[in-house]
């Protein structure tokens, strides 16, 4: 049997807990910090600290991103890792419902994207990291361009379906949902760890 | 204050973006007699760079910049007319625009501050430009340069589109293309054929100045 590890985005880690037990995958998770996608640039080292870190310690390693804004970084610093691979996508919204992302921004490219985790911590990863609660006055700099607040949601749950209202009525917009589940996130997953984890 | 304390202030000012203290700085020069062009190169430009300089060092981060980024716009709401009446600060003009598709404007809109403030008319179409609309407005305005701004992977292509439209029109060659924005790479600018790219704020105003210089050169050869 493989030892598997899975160097994920925070964003998407408790989805990635979530989904391998579901499966009984035995998979090592090791989250790294959600906030760096206000700093993409970082996200390369940041990965790059885990690699070096476990190093030797597992026979396969899946690093759960997308690009995510590192524009091919993350694919350099990859291409120096044989064998070690990233999800595909741009972003964990083209991970979780690629097709209906691209269809939405087609239609109203002022579509502002939510998934559950950033419904969920939106005052802290958003309103903070940009700078809102500070300076409210950007709130027009950042989302003046936006016409909609479109939640993919993974679990509409009573508690995130709150955490999204709030988070567009924070900036100031419509909120539409729409329910794309964790199955773009299971099978991009699945593929990339065929093999390598106990069924 | 003296003239040096007032530069002094400008530049302290800008870079923490105390819009407030900025724009009195500003009254007070032009009260003592200070050269508006004194205050915008020897002082908010330097400024602004200096942001620029942290945030690509990870010292700034977005919201630093952006508050900065309005206190040199509320300068330079102040200082406008004073700069206008000097035609020999007219550098030439910048039609610039979001490409369809895209409505991120956080970069383009700190580039039209710093080409403002080098001496450029700058025209901003806004975001999710088509290309029939830069097209329409290339041909009322007549810029020297038009600059295409993308932020997704996904809007990049627009460039490409855009150049060819120009190219339909007729256009081309009587407009210098930038192409800018966070994916953006100079090998894809050259991939689709612009003729500038800039990696920040910063050198897209050296960028543009030069191709302008270079482009009035040919046309007195």
């Amino acid at each position: 049997m493989s030892r598997v590890a899975v160097i994920a985005c925070g964003a998407l880690a408790l989805d990635v807990r979530a989904i391998s037990r579901a499966r009984g995958w035995a998979v090592d998770l090791y989250p790294v910090p959600a906030p760096l996608h206000n700093r993409p640039a970082q996200i390369p080292d940041a990965v790059q600290a885990e690699l070096e870190r476990l190093e030797g310690e597992y026979d396969r390693v899946l690093i759960a991103y997308g690009d995510c804004g590192t524009y091919g970084a993350l694919d350099q610093l990859l291409e120096r890792h044989e064998g070690i691979e990233r999800l595909q996508g741009d972003s964990c919204y083209d991970v979780l419902a690629r097709e209906e992302v691209r269809a939405a921004l087609e239609e109203q490219p002022g579509t502002y994207l939510l998934t559950d985790f950033l419904a969920r911590t939106f005052e802290h990863t958003v309103v903070r990291e940009l700078g809102l609660d500070r300076h409210p006055e950007l709130l027009g700099d950042y989302f003046g361009n936006y016409t909609r607040v479109l939640w993919l949601a993974q679990r509409r749950t009573p508690a995130n379906q709150a955490a999204a209202e709030r988070a567009a009525a924070r900036i100031g917009l419509p909120l539409e949902v729409l329910e794309v589940g964790n199955a773009g996130l299971e099978r991009a997953l699945e593929t990339a760890l065929a093999g390598a984890v106990r069924a | 204050m003296t003239d040096e304390e007032i530069l002094q202030l400008l530049y302290e000012e800008t870079l923490t973006g105390n819009a407030p203290a900025v724009a009195g700085g500003v009254n007070d020069g032009l009260a003592q007699g200070m050269p508006p062009e004194s205050m915008l190169f020897d002082a908010l430009i330097p400024s602004l760079e200096e942001v620029g300089a942290r945030f690509e060092r990870g010292d700034y981060f977005v919201p630093e910049m952006l508050i900065a980024a309005r206190a040199m716009q509320g300068a330079l709401d102040i200082l406008r007319p004073l700069l206008a009446d000097n035609e020999s600060a007219q550098i030439g003009t910048f039609l610039m625009g979001t490409v369809k598709g895209d409505v991120h404007d956080i970069g383009k809109n700190l580039c039209n501050i710093m080409l403002e403030g080098a001496g450029f008319n700058v025209i901003d179409l806004g975001v999710n430009v088509p290309p029939e609309k830069f097209i329409e407005q290339i041909e009322e305005h007549q810029p020297d340069v038009v600059g295409f701004s993308a932020f997704l992977t996904t809007t990049m292509p627009m460039f490409k589109a855009n150049i060819n439209a120009l190219e339909k029109a007729g256009l081309r060659d009587r407009v210098i293309v930038m192409v800018g924005g966070a994916p953006v790479t100079q090998e894809y600018a050259d991939a689709v054929g612009a003729d500038g790219y800039a990696a920040d704020a910063s050198t897209a105003v050296r960028k543009a100045k030069e191709l302008i210089e270079l482009r009035r050169e040919k046309v007195l050869v």
